[in-house]
Parts: structure tokens; sequence; C-alpha cells
């Protein structure tokens, strides 16, 4: 191997067969390009889809009041469920250990909102202060809606990034600006970031002041739970399962609805179809693997065959190269060094380059589920040494053959 | 030299076996230079691979330079031929990729001699077939006649005991034919053993002693008058 003549023999051979060698070099580089691309992807893939539900708190358990459909406990059918503040406060007290966050959302409907002469037109509602950590609302500027805000019903709201960028694109900031509810004027004193554009166009408010200013009830419109944070994705799953039974076992018997009355009441389990997505990805992972291991099949195949031809094309040579007293095991180690040499020089090659490509243009992909397509050195160097390794041992047999064949036959081979 | 006692070699076609060379009795001295002559299946070709160690004996005794030739390995067989054969063909062999002084310089690589000394070597080698201007150029940039030389100073750089030549005027035209005929003269002059395998009588006549071959026996073996191949050349 370290025969510096027998170097020189092999790179007299590469310099002086340019074509074969680059038709050989692009097979196995392109192999390993697109392997590396595909894997790449198949990690971005896994890196969007994960960030698309941490942005919105995965683990999130929520409950929407509806009408009844059944009869139950002699109350008619068609009866509209109503969530109460005590239901809330209840439901914080009884299961307060599958609970870290929790909210209620007070819908605020038909109130006007100005600012200055512009008439605005977006979501309004009532939170509570945890809203922030079960929405994973990120603060831009200012500081989110806390208890003080809530016990003392002050007249403060919080608006999107959207918000403040349509309305508020005059000023350097609009905090400490005021907002005209129904003619009651609202201090804004944050602004927040959310991952979906439309969570941006919300204005909100503390659920106490939305409740005594705005409806004049005790009623809320949705009740939102999250769950502690688990060691392991299944446990989180069970956990989150077992609050939402929780939940509906309490909501049901305390607004007496029929057990199997499917509209009265309905409930989210974000961790349900995380487990859905997150079970898609691991079949998108699988198949980017499968196509990348028939890629490297597809490869190997390749530098099987052009090692055949290779082979060959050169039995005349090797013919001659034996009758000049070349021994079997010189031909065989000249084929297969040039062959290693080539695949792995064109191997790393064609993976740095695509290293680079993922390195410089991965963190620019912005398309929706794909984010930052990166792949493990570890795995990318081990499919070039395999890449390199099936293709020696591929050439191998023909080289081989080749160096067995009785040199009048291989002069005799036109 | 040369030494071989009652050969024979037959090939299986299929069934059937084909008896090539029936018992050959065959000399040859230091410093001889015999034509083998034949019509085509009279078994000089396998003869000559035979003490070229290209092919095996079924019988007979082989012995070369006083080493026995038996039970070969493809590698023991290829180091014999690097150190005592050199091989000219009727269709040159030369290696297309390399040039004049690499063809040359080939058989120098697998005696294991150094870069610089096997370049120098080839020239030298090139140099006494006159064709030291043309050490950089391809065999495709090269004649019949220069591709032939060629292909004997590769022979001779491995200083080999025997050179055996297959038809080696066989691609070429008379007047090329007795330049290259010429050449082998001078190095058989040098006190080289030269085998030609030819079927050409004029070819034939240039050599010193002519055996003649047919059915796969030696029919006549004699010695003859050389023909100086330079009295040809102009």
């Amino acid at each position: 191997m370290f025969d510096i003549e027998r170097w020189q023999e092999i790179f007299d051979t590469i310099r002086k067969n340019k074509l074969r060698t680059f038709l050989t070099g692009l097979s196995v580089a392109s192999g390993i390009f697109i392997l590396v691309i595909l894997l790449g992807f198949g990690n971005g893939m896994q890196n969007g889809i994960e960030k698309e539900f941490q942005e919105d708190a995965i683990t999130k358990v929520s409950a929407w009041p509806g009408v009844t459909s059944k009869e139950y406990n002699g109350l008619n059918p068609g009866r509209r469920i109503r969530f109460m503040n005590e239901d809330f406060e209840t439901i914080g007290y009884n299961f307060n250990d599958l609970i870290e966050y929790g909210t209620a959302r007070v819908y605020v409907r038909g109130a006007t909102v100005n600012y200055g002469p512009e008439s605005l037109a977006y979501d309004l509602f009532g939170a509570n202060p945890d809203f922030q950590f079960v929405e994973n609302i990120k603060m831009v500027e200012g500081r989110y809606i806390n208890q003080t805000d809530e016990k003392a019903y002050k007249k403060v709201v919080v608006i999107g990034k959207k918000i403040r960028d349509d309305v508020f694109r005059d000023l350097d900031s609009p905090i400490g600006e005021f907002l005209d509810i129904s003619g009651i004027r609202f201090k804004i004193v944050g602004v927040y970031s959310e991952m979906i554009d439309e969570e941006e166009e919300r204005i909100i408010m503390p659920n106490t002041t939305a409740q005594l200013i705005m409806t004049g009830e005790t009623q809320v419109n949705s009740l939102e739970y999250t769950i502690p944070r688990m060691d392991n994705f299944e446990q989180a799953v069970a956990t989150a399962k077992a609050l939402e039974n929780s939940l509906r076992g309490y909501l049901l018997k305390e607004h007496q609805v029929s057990p199997d009355d499917t509209s009265a009441m309905e409930f989210g389990n974000a961790l349900e179809q995380a487990k859905r997505f997150y079970g898609l990805t691991n079949n998108i992972k699988l198949f980017f693997w499968f196509v990348g291991v028939c890629t490297i099949i597809a490869g190997v195949v390749g530098v099987s065959n052009i090692m055949l031809i290779v082979v060959k094309e050169r039995t005349r040579e090797i013919g001659i190269r034996k009758a000049l007293g070349a021994k079997p095991w010189s031909i065989v180690g000249m084929i297969l060094h040039e062959a290693i040499f080539v695949t792995a020089i064109s191997g790393f090659g064609g993976l740095v380059f695509s290293m680079l490509l993922l390195e410089f243009v991965g963190p620019h992909v912005e398309i929706e589920y794909v984010l930052n397509p990166s792949v493990d050195l570890k795995v990318a160097v081990a499919t070039v040494l395999l890449l390199i390794f099936s293709g020696t041992t591929a050439g191998f047999f023909p080289a081989w053959r080749a160096a067995r064949i009785k040199v009048i036959e291989a002069l005799r081979d036109e | 030299m040369i030494e071989i006692k009652d050969l024979h070699k037959s090939y299986k076609m299929g069934s059937n076996s084909l008896h090539v060379l029936k018992g050959i009795n065959f000399k040859a001295e230091k410093g001889e230079l015999v034509a083998i002559m034949g019509s085509s299946g009279s078994g000089k070709s396998t003869l000559l691979n035979i003490i070229g160690m290209l092919d095996l004996a079924d019988t007979g005794e082989y012995v070369l330079d006083e080493v026995p030739i038996k039970n070969l390995s493809e590698t023991k067989a290829a180091q014999y031929r690097n150190k005592f054969l050199g091989f000219v063909f009727q269709s040159f062999n030369l290696i297309n990729y390399k040039n004049a002084i690499e063809n040359v310089a080939l058989p120098l690589y697998y005696q294991r001699v150094g870069r610089k000394e096997r370049q120098e070597k080839a020239l030298n080698y090139l140099d006494k077939v006159g064709l030291k201007e043309w050490a950089t150029h391809l065999p495709s940039e090269l004649s019949g006649g220069q591709k032939q030389r060629v292909a004997i100073a590769r022979a001779m750089a491995a200083e080999p005991k025997v050179l055996l030549a297959d038809e080696p005027t066989g691609a070429l035209d008379s007047k090329t034919s007795y330049e290259v005929m010429d050449l082998i003269q001078n190095i058989n002059d040098e006190g080289n053993t030269i085998l030609v395998v030819t079927h050409e009588e004029d070819i034939a006549h240039m050599c010193k002693r002519i055996v003649h071959l047919k059915d796969g026996v030696i029919v006549e073996d004699k010695k003859v008058e050389q023909v100086r191949a330079s009295e040809y050349v102009q």
C-alpha cells in the first residue's frame, strides 16, 4: 500500500485514462451526494415537524362547550352547555397533579376596536396569565398580562406582532399606547410573537376584565391545560390522556351530559395528534433511509459494473504485463489499488460537497415542515466507507479472474 | 541454454483431444539464432508458448539454462518469465496509454528496479533500436516498424537469457521486416540466444539454423548460411 513505485504506476494509469477515472468517480460521488442530501432532508423534516409542535405547546389538552344532542337525567337535548369560572377553578384544584399550566378563554364578541380614528378588526378575547405558557407565546416587547392585572381588573391588553407591524408601524413601539375598545381605553403593555401568522392577529386582555367590562357574565368559552414535563414521550401521551379523561369525567357529570353525547363538549389533545405526526416522521425517516440504502446499492452495483468493464477493457494489458513478468497478485493489487483510490477520493469529494451544501444552504431552507436539513457526519462517513468496501469487494472478483486468465488467451483479446 | 526432451502437448476440444506436439526433442546453445518454421497448425506457436512458460506441457522435460521448468505456479512462472525471457509478438502488444520509454521500462518495474534507473536503462535500449527521439511518443504515433523496435527494446530491457519472437515481421512490409531482422541479428551478434517463429522463407534464412515442424514433430533441423538483413537495408 505504501509502495511508492506502485503509487506512481497508479497515478500514471489514472492520468492517462482520465475519462474512465472521471466516470467511475462521478458515479460514486453522485451516489454519495444523493444519499447525504436525502438523509439530510429526512432529518430536516423531523426537525421541522418537531418545531411546529413545540411552538404550539405540544402538551396541550383543551375542552370546548357545545350543544347536547341526547336526553339525560330528564334534561332535553339541544341544551347549550356553558363552562363557568367555577369549572376552571375546580378542575385546577382537583387535578392539580396532572396540570402544569391552565387558562380559560373568554371571547369578546361584538366589540369595536379603535386606535385613534382607525377602526381595527382583530380577534379579541380574555385569558389568564398562564395563557402565555399554555400557548407557548414569546414576548417581543413589554410584558404579558400578570396576576396583578387579573386581580385588579386592569384595562390592559397585549397585541400580536402582526398588529404592531400593521397598525403601529409609524411608532417606535406601541407600548403605552391606548386602544379604544367599545368606548373604554385599554393600555397596550406587550407585544408577542407566535409561530403561525393568524395567531399574531389577536388582542388579549385579562379574563377578569373581559368578564367584568365586556360580557358581564362568569362564563368562559374554553378550558386549556398543559401537563407537567415528562421524561419520555410515551409517558407524556399517557398523562395527557389521563387529564383528558379527568376533564371529561368531571365536566360531563357537572353539566349533566350523557357520557355518549359527542356534541355536548369537544376535547382536544395535541399530544395524540403529535403522536400521529411523530409516527409519520418516523415513517418518513424510514422511507428516506430505504431510498438511501437503495441509492447505496445502486452505487455499489454501478461501481462493480465499472470495475467489470475496466477489467474487461484491460484484459490485453493484463496479458502483456503478465508476459513481462507481473505476478497474479500484483495485477489484482494494481486494479484494486486504483479502484480504492478513485472511489475513496470521489466518495469523500461527494461527501464534502453535499455536506457543504447542507451546511450553507440548509439553515436557509424555510419550507414548512422542513427545518435545517443536516446529516450526522458519522453516518455519512460510514456510508462512504461502506461504498468503498463493497465496491472493492465487487471489483475483486473480476480482477482476480482477469489475473488468472492465461497470458496467451489475454493477448488474443481484442 | 534450452533443452527439450520428448515434449507432448494436447488440447481438449470438447470430447476430442487434439494432439499438437508429439514428442519434441530440441536443443539450443547460447548465442544461437533459431528459426522455427512450419505451416499453421504445425504446433510452432505452441512450442514457443511452452518455451516461454505461457503454456504448460503435458509430459516431457524442459530445462532452461540448467533450471528444470516443471510444476510451475503462476507466480513462479511470472518470476521466470521476468528473469529469463523476453517476448516479441506479431501484434507488438505495447500498452497503448504508455509512451515508448514507459513501455520499455515496464519489465524493469516488475524487476523492482528504481524509477530513475528504469528511465536510464529504457532510454539506453531505445537508443540501441534507434528510437531515442521517439521516447515520449505513444504507440499510436509510431509506425509498425517503430512499434516492433520498441517491443524489441522492451524485450531486451530485462536482459533476458532467451529472446522469443513470435512472427515478429508478420504484420510488417518486407522493407520494414528486414530492418527488424537486422536489429535481431545485431542483438544476436552480441551473444544473445534468440528463437524466431516464422513461416516466411526469407526471414528464416536470416537465422543461423532452421527447425521445421510438421504435425507436431520436428521433420528437419539444419544449420544454414545466414543472410545478413543489412544487405537489403539501404
